[in-house]
């Protein structure tokens, strides 16, 4: 279908990017790789009145270090992040979890904040970020704001970015020395994730010293499997693993849809919990 | 109405468009360039994949004043003289095509794995087609032609 008509800005810098929010205000929307707001507006579930397309604003795509965070620039795509070599060195996990998110046509385009600020709860990538401890750097007329990842994500496609603020790069604590893996369960290749696991495991003497585990689909926000996260202290053997996943659906909300009831999503998340630490913990 | 300066298969259009106007529109309605096909409303489908600036993109789902000061490559533009490229040879020889409905965005995106993988498995060529939908084929042969022209001596 045809998109409904809105006016359109291609701002120069990130300042007037927020002017020109500011000045749509509810009516206006940020256009970043637009590969969840094109297909919205083709099915008309949008009607933004602005357009503020931020695709070339010098500096908001790349990534760099600093200190101990890796920082990624929000018009940083899901190929690049796929291809850098700081992220594969220092966020391993993001890199495994974003080579899954839909085709190469689509990862040339969407990026990793748009992922976030779009706060689909199937989206692969605010798991993972909140998995990594990860927060979100947002720029507005008041200023600039750091919002730690387990407060950005409020609800179903509900970030906690104001309507004239952009979110300006996504920085990440960097995870050297973490074994990690992204499990992620779908029926068709390309489809979305009916429940995906991103977990992260730092051994010390063959056992697990430390685990975190994030959960996509399992609720309208991306959850921590916590009650899984404490039992993996001391865990040694792939049965210990075994028993700690058992808790992963612990504290869910899954959703009723086409392809599977709650109760199904809690046993993937248990099962999918237990592969995802096993490899991450290189004892699969 | 947006200014919009793209060159599309080697010629440059200079044009007054619609914001909302996608780029698959820009290319069949205005400059009549319609071997670029629209597959699906929900960017599921691949037929109407297209080079900008040198990757493949679903053209659905870039609007044209996004390709403003861009380069597009279109099916329309690989074959030069009637002479076909090495892909799209291998589609012919190897029957990957019965309605060709969904060759354009195939050979698009297979022009893109070659690009990055010039010797690709057939494991990672069904991966960089997974955004491309067949209806007919049963993909198989599309898999033979990519392997094939990935062995030709001539890029894709
Ligand atoms: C066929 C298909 C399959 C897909 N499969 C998957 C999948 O398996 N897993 C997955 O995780 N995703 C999937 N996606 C979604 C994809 O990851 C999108 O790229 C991503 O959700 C949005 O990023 P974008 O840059 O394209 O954002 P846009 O579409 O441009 O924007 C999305 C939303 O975020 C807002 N926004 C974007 N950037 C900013 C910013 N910097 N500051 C403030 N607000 C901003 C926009 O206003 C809009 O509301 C799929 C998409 C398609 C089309
Ligand atoms: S027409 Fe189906 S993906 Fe573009
Ligand atoms: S040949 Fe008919 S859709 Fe592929």
């Amino acid at each position: 279908m045809i998109p409904p008509a809105f006016d359109y800005v291609r701002p120069t810098s990130v300042d007037e990017a927020v002017r020109a929010l500011a000045e749509g205000g509810e009516e206006a929307k940020v256009l970043a790789g637009g590969q969840s707001l094109l297909p919205l507006l083709r099915l008309r579930l949008a009607f933004p009145e602005l357009v503020v397309d931020v695709g070339r604003i010098p500096g908001l795509r790349g990534v760099r270090e600093d200190g101990d965070m890796l920082v990624i620039g929000a018009m940083t795509t899901h190929h690049d992040v796929v291809h850098d070599p700081l992220v594969r060195r220092h966020a391993g996990l993001l890199a495994a979890a974003t080579a899954t998110v839909a085709d190469p046509a689509v990862r040339h385009r969407g990026t990793l904040a748009g992922s976030l600020a779009h706060a689909d709860p199937a989206g692969d990538l605010p798991a993972v970020v909140l998995a990594l401890d990860g927060e979100m750097v947002a720029q507005g007329p008041r200023g600039r704001r750091t919002i730690a990842a387990r407060d950005f994500f409020v609800d179903y496609l509900q970030s906690s970015l104001e309507p004239d603020e952009l979110l300006v790069e996504v920085r990440l604590p960097k995870a050297d020395g973490w074994g990690f893996h992204y499990e992620k369960f779908h029926r068709v290749s390309q489809s979305w994730a009916m429940v995906g696991v991103a977990a992260l495991v730092r051994r010390a003497d063959g056992h697990i010293a430390e685990a975190r585990i994030g959960l996509t689909n399992m609720s309208s926000v991306p959850l921590r499997a916590t009650a899984t996260e404490q039992a993996l202290t001391g865990a040694g053997d792939a049965e210990a693993v075994a028993r700690a996943a058992e808790s992963a659906a612990e504290g869910t909300h899954a959703s009723q849809d086409a392809s599977a009831t709650p109760e199904y999503r809690e046993h993937l998340t248990r099962v999918l919990t237990r592969r995802a630490v096993l490899a991450a913990a290189g004892m699969g | 109405m947006t200014h919009i300066s793209v060159k599309v298969d080697g010629t440059t259009y200079e044009d007054d468009v619609e914001p909302r106007l996608l780029l698959v529109h820009y290319l069949r309605d205005r400059l009549g360039l319609t071997g670029t096909p629209i597959g699906c409303d929900t960017s599921n489908c691949g037929a109407c994949t297209v080079e900008l600036d040198g990757v493949s993109v679903k053209s659905c789902s870039v609007l044209a004043v996004q390709a403003d000061g861009s380069e597009v490559t279109t099916v329309e533009g690989l074959a030069h003289d009637g002479e076909l490229t090495a892909l799209q040879r291998a589609f012919h020889d190897k029957h990957a095509l019965q309605c060709g409905y969904c060759t354009p965005g195939m050979l698009m995106a297979a022009r893109d794995l070659l690009r990055e993988h010039p010797h690709p498995t057939t494991d990672e060529i069904r991966h960089a087609l997974e955004g491309n939908l067949c209806r007919c084929t049963g993909y198989q042969n599309i898999v033979r032609a990519v392997q094939a022209a990935s062995e030709e001596e001539v890029p894709a």
